[in-house]
């Protein structure tokens, strides 16, 4: 690469961070009941254009009822949900720039596959001949030329999927809310389809808003994260962020798989806590988002992955644990190690299986040494 | 052995019940009238054999058929229940589709009570639900006597003994074969096809007309034979309702067989009418099956 292209090379796109950006989507303490069940609880939050913005929650939390008021399908209690800045309350489905891809794809079973997909376009009195290129586009986009003809009910699930995807497409939406889109596929079809999906947004420049219960996939797709719970947004950020820095237990332990290890906070500074945690170990040390009040209980979140695994005590590392091998995973490109300190608590921890099984060094019973870094942990107050 | 057993069950009902009686109707339309017990000539004397055999069979014509053609009173009677017919359906198509509609809109705990009351006047006889129909439509009747009550005419309306009687019979008694093929395709439809036509840009209107009308279309049509098909035959309403101008072919069908005691032109007659309705039945078929095919 040459120097000029360096120099041009686009900033990481994060409108996020800059506060002259103006919101594609802006949900202003919106609250939203069912009779005097609360679905969404005084949520506001910001969503940028070409974004690829993910909820990610438990089922139930909201999510759908989050797509179905942008959608405006329902209309919040109360609150404000402004798109490009206008209040979209008294404006309904059918005049939005919004598409949204329904969870049961709700493709229309009299119509054929290309029939679906002008559906929209049909609607928009678009010419003919213009019709028939969009949908042929659209066709191509997702690799079902050959099932133009065919009806909904004469291809699989995953192809109905990819039509239902290229009908809200179709319209070019400036908004597209995909709701579990990809929730009925297996995972071959589903990872393909997640970059098939990126690779659709990088082309189109469309605002995506996905909904998702796997974590995997927001991971996968997100630029940023919405973790819901109950109604309310715990935390947004950016995948690593959330993997790597969650604000609160909840959140570092939806995404992925986490150690949570409980103590008490001896020393702490604006982005360092220690705790105690267990009798005759050593305290441990991550890092804090806050300087945190000595005394108070707190967690310290850990990944399995960032914990090393040794049969020696390492000289140089400030976080030591010491106990016993209890388990091992085997899986193929890594293993887990589940180790007990002596106060029976379980620690996990990965390593890469670098060399051949039979010479591995660790077995099961045998005294080990876990350690990690001293910002390889957060921790945690809530 | 045993699913051949199966299978021929409903053969065997269809011989017994419809291709039997249908034969005996048939050859009955074949014979000449007669003073005797059955009023037919020729009757098959098996005590001769064969030879008796030949005689039965060069003793059948199609005279009756001619006949049919011939007198115009028939033909007329046809077209007539035809037109009968085909009217009372768009009539029931016209009262049922907004009751199945609203049906199928209603909320769960509604549904099994509506349901109820279109089935329940199936628990009394039609015939007294018929005889009910006059008390109302007559000169004096209940219609008659609120109208004038309410002062919105000064007159009785005459009613009773006229083709709109008949009408109203009719849509009345078959309105639910009409409501409940439809109700079913209706009630199949998903809420979320209607959200995603508006999401596409439709109005609510122009989603019914897109959407819901032609998810609806199987049922539209499985209704509409199924109020045709009676309607094209019926013999109750029109006599009970109906006036003396009020044509329809099962009227004729009566009077050749009980009035004028001949039993092979009345055969001829339902030969002629059963034919006449294959048509809608073989259609009324095909759109079973596609629905069957549709619904895989
Ligand atoms: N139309 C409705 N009437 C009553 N309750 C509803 C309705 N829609 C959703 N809810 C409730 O709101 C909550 C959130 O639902 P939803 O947004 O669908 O969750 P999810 O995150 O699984 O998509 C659920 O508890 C659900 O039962
Ligand atoms: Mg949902």
């Amino acid at each position: 690469m040459s120097d000029a292209a360096l120099a041009t090379a686009p900033a990481e796109f994060a409108p996020w961070e800059d506060a002259q950006a103006t919101p594609l989507i802006r949900f202003q303490n919106v609250t939203k009941r069912f009779g005097d069940f609360t679905a969404i609880d005084n949520l506001t939050i910001d969503i940028f254009e070409k974004e690829f913005f993910a909820l990610l929650g438990p089922s139930g939390c909201g999510k759908t009822t989050m797509m179905r008021m942008l959608g405006g399908f329902e209309t919040q209690t109360e609150g404000t949900i402004l798109i490009d800045g206008q209040d979209v309350a008294p404006i309904p489905p059918n005049k939005r720039a919004v598409n949204m891809m329904f969870q049961s794809y709700a493709l229309f079973p009299h119509l054929s596959v290309a029939e679906n997909i002008a559906f929209g376009l049909k609607r928009d009195k678009m010419p003919k001949d213009q019709i028939a290129a969009r949908v042929d586009e659209m066709l191509n986009l997702v690799q079902l030329g050959k099932f133009a003809s065919r009806k909904p009910h004469q291809i699989s699930g995953g192809q109905r999927q990819r039509v239902a995807l290229a009908r809200s497409l179709a319209k070019a939406p400036k908004l597209l809310l995909l709701d579990e889109p990809l929730g009925a596929l297996d995972k071959k079809l589903r990872q393909d389809t997640q970059f098939e999906l990126m690779d659709i947004q990088e082309q189109t420049g469309t605002t995506f808003v996905i909904v998702t219960h796997d974590q995997e996939e927001a991971m996968t797709v997100a630029s940023r994260i919405a973790v819901m719970d109950h109604g309310k947004i715990i935390q947004v950020d950016t995948p690593a962020k959330i993997y790597e820095e969650p604000g609160s237990v909840y959140v570092a332990d939806f995404i992925g798989d986490v150690n949570l290890i409980e103590g008490n906070v001896t020393t702490s500074g604006d982005d360092h806590a220690t705790i105690s945690w267990a009798e005759g170990q050593q305290d441990l040390i991550g890092i804090a988002h806050d300087a945190i009040p000595a005394g108070t209980r707190a967690t310290l979140a850990i990944r399995p992955e960032k914990v090393n695994i040794a049969t020696e005590k390492p000289a140089d590392m400030t976080n030591i644990i010491q106990g016993k091998v209890h388990d091992i995973a085997y899986l193929g490109n890594m293993s887990t190690y589940v180790v007990e300190t002596p106060t029976g608590q379980l620690i996990k921890a990965q390593a890469a299986n670098t060399r051949r099984i039979r010479r591995r060094a660790i077995t099961w019973e045998q005294d080990v040494w876990l350690s990690f870094t001293d910002t390889a942990g957060v921790v945690l107050t809530s | 052995m045993k699913r051949f057993g199966l299978i021929s069950v409903p053969y065997l009902w269809l011989l017994a019940l419809f291709l039997v009686p249908f034969l005996i109707v048939l050859k009955i339309s074949l014979s000449d009238t007669a003073l005797a017990i059955p009023p037919y000539t020729p009757t098959l004397d098996m005590s001769e054999g064969w030879a008796g055999f030949t005689a039965w069979l060069s003793g059948l014509d199609i005279e009756n058929f001619t006949w049919l053609t011939q007198d115009d009173l028939y033909w007329k009677a046809y077209l007539s229940s035809l037109k009968i017919a085909t009217m009372s359906t768009i009539l029931a198509l016209l009262v049922g589709f907004p009751i199945a509609y609203g049906m199928s809109r209603a909320s769960d705990e509604w549904r099994p009570t509506l349901m109820m009351m279109i089935i329940l006047p199936f628990w009394t006889s039609f015939l007294i639900r018929v005889y009910a129909w006059k008390a109302i439509l007559s000169q004096e009747g209940l219609l008659n006597q609120l109208l004038m009550n309410i002062g919105i005419i000064g007159e009785p309306l005459t009613i009773l003994n006229t083709n709109t009687a008949v009408y109203i019979g009719i849509v009345y008694t078959y309105l639910p074969f009409m409501v409940l093929p439809i109700y079913s395709a209706l009630e199949r439809l998903d809420e979320s096809l209607l959200e995603a036509a508006e999401d596409l840009g439709c109005s609510r209107m122009t989603a019914f007309w897109l959407v819901t009308l032609p998810l609806a279309k199987q049922g539209i049509i499985a209704g509409s034979f199924l109020v045709f098909i009676p309607a094209m035959g019926e013999f109750v309403i029109p006599s009970l309702l109906g006036g003396s101008k009020t044509l329809m072919i099962g009227k004729v069908l009566w009077e050749e067989f009980f009035s004028n005691r001949d039993w092979p032109v009345a055969s001829a007659v339902a030969v002629v009418l059963l034919l006449i309705l294959i048509i809608p039945i073989v259609l009324f078929q095909r759109n079973e099956e596609k629905q069957r095919e549709a619904g895989k």
